[in-house]
């Protein structure tokens, strides 16, 4: 046969939780193999695997036809096996070239460069990259440390590449780009296993589709001959929908009103200006902008984070100008953080501690200083109930070893359990599955009917789109226009988003 | 019990960091024509041999206790407090102070010059800590400057106020009242140094480990610790908790400072700056900055230390060796992920070999 990889029967088990449970699956020569499944189904598990990171409990792997053991990363380049991780082990001060040559630089006392650059032009060029090996990884874009990573790949004789959710940080412009050259790769005799559950992806670059649930492999399809609905139903195991059920909104009182807001950033630049917007109860909100337009320093000066130059925050009617991060929480603001792990949680705690961090001082979990554990349990585990969050060990489960969309479906149900008057999103379903986000939507507008009022910043313009009653549009930090989602399209959002003024399309 | 948990391969971790260090030490024995076997018998026999030396043992890890959970506090919340010696001083200074200037019964000058201590130390701290909470200047740059200022403070204070009767470079002897000495502990580890010190440090342990573990204030000082952006998110005030830290880290550095200088010593000398500032993180570190940890890890130095003068004079194996087993002790535990890959080998064997 002409299968370049061979994995049978692999099984892998952590504590409380079986990763993979006998999962075979095979890529052949010059194919792309998409493997799809939910957050935490087990693709990173099986690709570590094949990449030397873990060892299997069971189970053999054939590269070429030839049973192999890989104990390590090492022995998986020596066969041929090459990764991009999905957040890349790049140095950030060193150039192009030196990070690519990183681990096998040319041996000798000093290191010639020369034959590396030459040999790095060329492959750029073959597979049409257009890196530059002079330019230093912390002056290029994401895009482009990604192409790095894919020339490391390319410059360790790399023939079976295995891509782990590679758009998750990409521009839409951008991801077009990986697609080409993931085409390109394969016109050159290479083969692809591209980890992903983006949908959309596959249908544009795989040739078949292995989908993984819980460890366990369901189906591998033919993508030509399955719709997108087909494989979303294989990957959940329930029929998804791709729209968002929604009935029309009942706007109340004003619940957030923001006037004439300045705001000046980290570099001393004024981000947000003179912005006037408000959010009522009963409303989703959605702020859409190109990325860095002021959504983030507009946020943090609402949740208090930063402090701001002049301008008004009234929650409720009461000016919170002067009120501590705390106190606006204790107010009625929710906020789910962008970056989940950064800001959102702490990832050496457990998960039960996670959802108290905002109110371990109130009396429901605490007292005279004590914590109340027992308390501070059954909260954990009505959250993880009401929210499906699964994990090895429940609600002591040490955050930093759950799956992504499960720690997003934490940090959504700490916040909406705060039963907040307002419910500030941003990216609430960064880097999820469709499974998740369709649940994330779906009680993001629960709460907008039981009378909440939902600030949601996206930058995915579908997503804003879909869920808000109202959309509100920032470019460079300016208020562009209002419409309601109900009578505007994508083309006129992207247009407002690049700061055309509504009614001013030319 | 899970013998894989955290807590379990910690101790591991630190029981064969322990053994290597004293094979390293035996080998160096060896190598410089001694016998290990009669060189560690004297030793231990010099730590242990009586319920004198014994008690002597456990003076001696007094102040090493305290300074290690100071260091293991402040690293559980996310700092590295160096200034151990300097706060130790500093508590050392205000508690002879204390000691030397109010004649009061006993009983009510001793608590006195306790948490007269515990501020010396945590004011001391309180300077590195503000400077990291506002300016972000790191605690570790801070803490080695006020360790110097604290040695400098010492020296002009001590012969300008609290000179001694014959020597300028000591403070007087403190009196009776001022000791942490008492008569029934010296008589029952016949005539040893051992003083409430060491009860107070075993009081110590229970209370740091249920702040850390039990309370609000634990939670929060270790969630900024872990992850400082998160906890500023969530409502927590982020620079308070960095002060906070810092003080309470000083302040047990402090009492350390008056268990050692007016309860295993009976004044304050000028020009040292007390290793035991130093020795703490490595009780720290070999007690994986666990309370309990530092416990062990603080008498089985103090052990060492107080065993290596009774080896050198019933042997002529130098008391540096002592040092030098420590220092190994602490390469073997910095290194720890050796051993834990070490473990991770011998557990897969014997799960393999069971299997099958």
């Amino acid at each position: 046969m002409d299968y370049v990889i061979e994995m049978e029967k692999i099984r892998k088990e952590f504590p409380g939780i079986v990763a993979n449970d006998d999962i075979s699956i095979n890529l052949k020569k010059g194919e792309v193999l998409a493997l799809l499944g939910e957050n935490g189904a087990g693709k990173s598990t099986l690709m570590s695997i094949l990449f030397g990171l873990y060892r299997p409990d069971s189970g053999n792997i054939k590269v070429n036809g030839e049973l192999v053991s890989i104990q390590n990363p090492n022995q998986a380049g020596e066969l041929g096996i090459g990764m991009v991780h999905q957040h890349f082990k790049l140095v950030h001060n060193f150039t192009i070239t030196e990070n690519i040559i990183l681990g096998r630089e040319p041996k000798g006392f000093k290191i010639d460069l020369s034959d590396a650059r030459k040999k790095i032009i060329e492959l750029s060029e073959k597979y049409n990259l257009n890196v530059d090996p002079d330019e230093k990884i912390e002056n290029v874009s994401v895009g482009m440390q990604q192409r790095v990573e894919i020339l490391k790949m390319l410059y360790r004789d790399a023939n079976i590449l295995i891509f782990d959710e590679p758009t998750a940080v990409l521009t839409p412009q951008e991801i077009v780009e990986l697609m080409k050259i993931m085409k390109n790769l394969i016109a050159e005799g290479k083969s692809i296993i591209l980890i992903t559950h983006k949908l959309k992806e596959i249908k544009q670059v795989a040739d078949r589709c292995t989908v993984i649930r819980r460890g366990k492999v369901i189906d591998t399809v033919d993508v030509k001959n399955s719709s997108l609905a087909e494989m979303a139903e294989k990957m959940v195991g329930r029929e998804v929908s791709f729209t968002v059920n929604k009935e029309k909104a009942d706007p109340k009182n004003e619940i957030l009103e923001v006037k004439n807001l300045n705001v000046i950033n980290s570099r001393k630049v004024l981000a947000v200006k003179d912005f006037s917007f408000s959010v009522k109860a009963g409303e989703i909100v959605g702020l859409a902008g190109v990325d860095g337009n002021g959504q983030t320093e507009l946020i943090e000066a609402i949740t208090g984070l930063t402090k701001i130059e002049s301008g008004e925050i009234l929650l409720n009617g009461n000016n919170i100008n002067h009120l501590s991060i705390k106190e606006r929480i204790n107010a009625g603001i929710s906020h789910i953080p962008e970056d989940r792990h950064k800001h959102g949680l702490v990832l050496d705690y457990s998960l039960e501690e996670n959802m108290v961090l905002e109110q371990i001082d109130n009396e429901k979990y605490s007292q005279n200083g004590f914590l109340k554990k027992d308390a501070i349990r059954s909260h954990a585990e009505s959250v993880i109930k009401d929210f499906d969050v699964r994990s090895g060990r429940g609600p002591i489960t040490i955050v930093r070893s759950m799956s992504g969309g499960n720690q997003q479906k934490a940090i959504v149900g700490r916040e909406i359990f705060q039963n907040p008057d307002l419910l500030i999103a941003v990216q609430p379903t960064r880097g999820l599955d469709v499974g998740s986000i369709e649940y994330i939507h779906k009680r993001l507008i629960e709460q907008r009917d039981s009378g909440k009022a939902v600030l949601l910043v996206s930058l995915e313009l579908d997503e804003v789109l879909d869920l808000s009653d109202r959309i509100v549009v920032i470019n460079n930090g300016e208020f562009v226009g209002e419409v309601l989602a109900s009578e505007t399209n994508e083309n006129e959002v992207g247009l407002m988003m690049a700061g055309v003024q509504k009614g001013e399309n030319s | 019990m899970n013998l894989n948990s955290d807590k379990f391969r910690a101790l591991w971790v630190a029981l064969i960091s322990v053994f290597l260090g004293l094979v390293a030490g035996a080998i160096l024995m060896a190598l410089t024509g001694h016998n290990p076997f009669e060189g560690y018998t004297y030793l231990f026999q010099g730590g242990l041999m009586n319920i004198e030396r014994i008690g002597n043992t456990l003076a001696t890890s007094t102040a090493l206790f305290l300074t290690g959970i100071s260091v293991a506090f402040a690293f559980k919340t996310g700092l590295f407090n160096i200034g151990a010696s300097g706060q130790m001083l500093m508590g050392g200074l205000f508690a002879t102070a204390i000691g030397l200037t109010w004649d009061l019964p006993k009983p009510i000058l001793l608590p006195i010059i306790l948490i007269a201590s515990i501020i010396g130390g945590g004011l001391w701290a309180l300077i590195p800590g503000l400077l990291k909470a506002k300016f972000n200047v790191h605690e570790v740059v801070a803490t080695i400057m006020m360790n110097w200022i604290a040695y400098w403070t010492i020296n002009y204070t001590i012969p300008a106020y609290f000179k001694g009767e014959y020597l300028e470079t000591e403070s007087r002897i403190i009196g009776n009242n001022a000791s942490l000495r008492v008569e029934w502990l010296t008589d029952l580890f016949n005539g040893s140094y051992i003083n409430l010190g060491f009860f107070i440090a075993v009081a110590v342990i229970i209370i740091i480990a249920i702040v850390l573990d039990k309370t609000v204030l634990g939670f929060t000082l270790k969630a900024v610790g872990f992850n400082k952006e998160s906890a500023k998110y969530s409502g927590m005030n982020v620079n308070k908790s960095i002060i906070l830290s810092m003080m309470i880290a000083g302040g047990l550095a402090g009492l350390g400072g008056a268990t050692f200088y007016l309860g295993y010593s009976s004044n304050i000398q000028i020009g040292v700056l007390p290793a035991q500032g130093f020795d703490g993180i490595a009780v720290a570190l070999l007690g994986a900055n666990n309370p309990y940890g530092a416990l062990a890890a603080a008498v089985f130095f103090g052990l060492l230390h107080s065993g290596k003068g009774f080896m050198n004079a019933m042997t002529d194996v130098p008391p540096e060796i002592g040092d030098t087993i420590i220092a190994t002790i602490i390469y073997f535990a910095a290194t720890s992920l050796l051993i834990h890959k070490f473990l991770d080998k011998i557990t897969a064997f014997f799960k393999g070999g069971l299997k099958k």
